[in-house]
């Protein structure tokens, strides 16, 4: 009885419409023509130099099969509910029901790091549409182009409301192109957006959207419901939505390449050995937030990292590509053995440097260094809790300890040079290479790896240190440069007593004296 | 379908992560029926479904449980991430599995 009815509707539906094989079909191959008074190679330029070779671009098949017309139709619904979401939040004051003012400071990263980033790939997969030669493909990557403007659009607006009440979200449009963390995620894209459109595929597509975006980007969305910030949640789902579409079109690309010729392979072994060590030393940022950041934590940086990249993809995802010969990327043991140290050493630069930062940063609290001390049994209270005793003493005697001076930086990820070598935390890991009688300085076997292989791109790398030094940021001294960078006294330095944090307590404080 | 071991030694499972609200209840009350060995893992505002080897979304049965017409198409507004490959979308059923 309850089996009969859903049978009924099927054959309903079925004779109201084409069924979605067919539309996708018709709506994207069948749209396509043959170009008459130009030839191929000039319509489509930039599908040869890689040395990737395509036999058959109708192989391309979108999973999805997503057509234009159901493409709007669901996204005017996703937009629908998040500024639903949006404007319930900002005419309730919804950002009094913070966890605490300073977990803000995860959103500032955000938008300076990532927004930006959303705005690069909106561009270059308007790119893609546009030059790759297969139509599904093209109509794949205008769909990702729309969805890229509008994350950056619904996060601008989204985050706009803190910047009412908040320090460190005015300039970071300004701070992206200039801040020294910030060209962490920009050199990175940077890199991705001046390869071909193959390797695009490769490193944004799949090694960031499909390999890494959980890590990346789930962390952020659930320690946003985790501490109350209902509208960076829903964006940040609104958004996933979308994500899960690329991830497919990055599945859908590397399966495509290494199916159409076997000379595919070593390039793109090549590709995925390089974009995993970059995507995944740029997450270092997103691991120092997630543990250090969140007033109230959700997952450890270690346990996402085992959830989301160990299991799901080195035990789900490079066992089924085994059968093209790709093998798990290169270094990524070394990403393993750090997964205990990351967060910790990253966020230990954050605290140091933050006094030219556009986010202010703190010494964990007691209780917050306990749950550190559960999640990192094996490394935080012998590591790591000994330096943050240090700083609470100093503070304890009015003191704050920030770093003096300007850190080296890793030519490839520009990350201070402050991570361990993978067998031994007491030990700074420090490569040097050498490139037309000069000498580099790389963080890591990946990094140098990635220097190594093509040197002449990460020779050219915008350094924000050496940038300072030659005088290209506005002056010599720190207020000089932070006044560059764009930011404003209040939006750097420690939490505890900053113009955030004291409204915070007197919105606060205020609140039981109206009910006297 | 193979379940090989992957490099942790763990059984290759599929996964699909929804956004935890009230509309998609129903979806999930469908998958969780058409998928007996399912494991369901809450996190705020998530709900991570995993499975081993394949997950099946039957469109009939989550217009059953929801009571009115439901297009498979919609399932793109409850997703928030996925592990595997989608190797069968249509208009009456989603499979997400590993190919290999």
């Amino acid at each position: 009885m309850t089996q009969a009815a859903p049978q009924a509707s099927t054959t309903k539906a079925k004779t109201r419409k084409l069924p979605l094989k067919e539309r996708y079909a018709l709506l994207t191959r069948d749209l396509d023509w043959e170009p008459s008074y130009v030839g191929r190679e000039q319509l489509f330029p930039y599908t040869s130099y890689e040395g990737i070779k395509v036999h058959d671009w109708d192989g391309w098949q979108d999973p999805f099969r997503l057509t234009v017309d159901a493409y709007y139709k669901y996204q005017a619904e996703k937009d629908k509910r998040l500024y639903a979401v949006l404007d319930s939040f900002a005419q309730s004051q919804g950002h009094l029901s913070l966890s605490d003012a300073s977990y803000l400071n995860a959103i500032k990263l955000f938008i300076q790091g990532v927004t930006p980033l959303e705005y690069a790939a909106h561009r270059h997969f308007a790119y893609l549409a546009r030059y790759l030669e297969g139509p599904a493909p093209r109509f794949a990557a205008l769909c990702q182009s729309v969805d890229e403007l509008r994350h950056c659009q619904t996060q601008i607006h989204t985050i706009s409301n803190y910047n009412k009440y908040y320090g460190g979200f005015h300039s970071w449009s300004k701070m992206h192109d200039r801040v020294w963390y910030l060209s962490v995620p920009k050199s990175l894209f940077d890199d991705a957006m001046s390869a071909g459109p193959f390797e695009f595929l490769i490193s944004i597509s799949f090694s960031f959207e499909y390999l890494l975006t959980n890590l990346l980007f789930v962390p952020f969305m659930s320690g946003a419901s985790f501490n109350g910030d209902m509208p960076t949640m829903s964006f940040g789902f609104s958004a996933q939505s979308d994500e899960s579409r690329h991830m497919t079109l990055g599945l859908e690309a590397i399966k495509f390449l290494l199916e159409q010729d076997e000379a595919n392979v070593p390039i793109i072994q090549g590709w995925i050995d390089k974009w995993f060590w970059r995507a995944y030393r740029m997450s270092a940022l997103v691991a120092g937030m997630m543990d250090y950041m969140l007033p109230k934590p959700v997952m450890s940086w270690k346990e996402a990292f085992e959830l989301y990249f160990e299991d799901q993809m080195l035990g789900g995802l490079f066992p089924d590509l085994d059968f093209y010969g790709i093998t798990p990327p290169r270094h990524v043991e070394d990403a393993i053995a750090e997964k205990d140290h990351l967060s910790h050493q990253v966020y230990k630069i954050l605290h140091n440097f933050s006094f030219a930062a556009a986010f202010t940063t703190q010494t964990p609290s007691e209780e917050h260094s306990r749950w550190l001390a559960a999640q990192y049994p094996a490394t935080y209270e012998r590591l790591y809790k000994p330096v943050w005793d240090k700083h609470a003493r100093a503070e304890a005697a009015g003191g704050r300890i920030f770093f003096q001076g300007l850190p080296q930086l890793c030519q490839v990820c520009q990350i201070p040079m402050a991570f361990t070598e993978p067998d031994d935390p007491g030990r700074i890991s420090f490569r040097r290479s050498q490139y037309r009688g000069e000498t580099f300085h790389t963080c890591s076997n990946g990094c140098q790896w990635v220097f190594e292989r093509e040197p002449e791109k990460y020779v050219q790398a915008w350094l924000p240190v050496h940038q300072i030094y030659q005088g290209h940021c506005g002056g010599a001294t720190v207020p000089e440069v932070l006044r560059w960078y764009g930011i404003q006294d209040g939006d750097n330095g420690e939490y505890k007593g900053s113009p955030d944090a004291r409204s915070w307590a007197q919105w606060h404080a205020a609140a039981p004296a109206q009910g006297v | 379908m193979s379940e090989r071991n992957g490099m942790t030694g763990t059984l290759r499972q599929v996964g699909i992560d929804l956004q935890d609200a009230e509309e998609n209840r129903g979806l999930v009350d469908a998958i969780k029926a058409d998928n007996p060995e399912l494991t369901i893992r809450h996190l705020p505002g998530l709900l991570k479904l995993q499975a081993a080897g394949r997950l099946v979304i039957n469109r009939a049965t989550v217009e059953q449980k929801l009571g009115r017409e439901w297009d498979t198409g919609e399932f793109q507004l409850a997703i928030v991430s996925y592990a595997g490959n989608f190797s069968e979308w249509d208009d009456d059923q989603i499979i997400v599995s590993w190919e290999h």
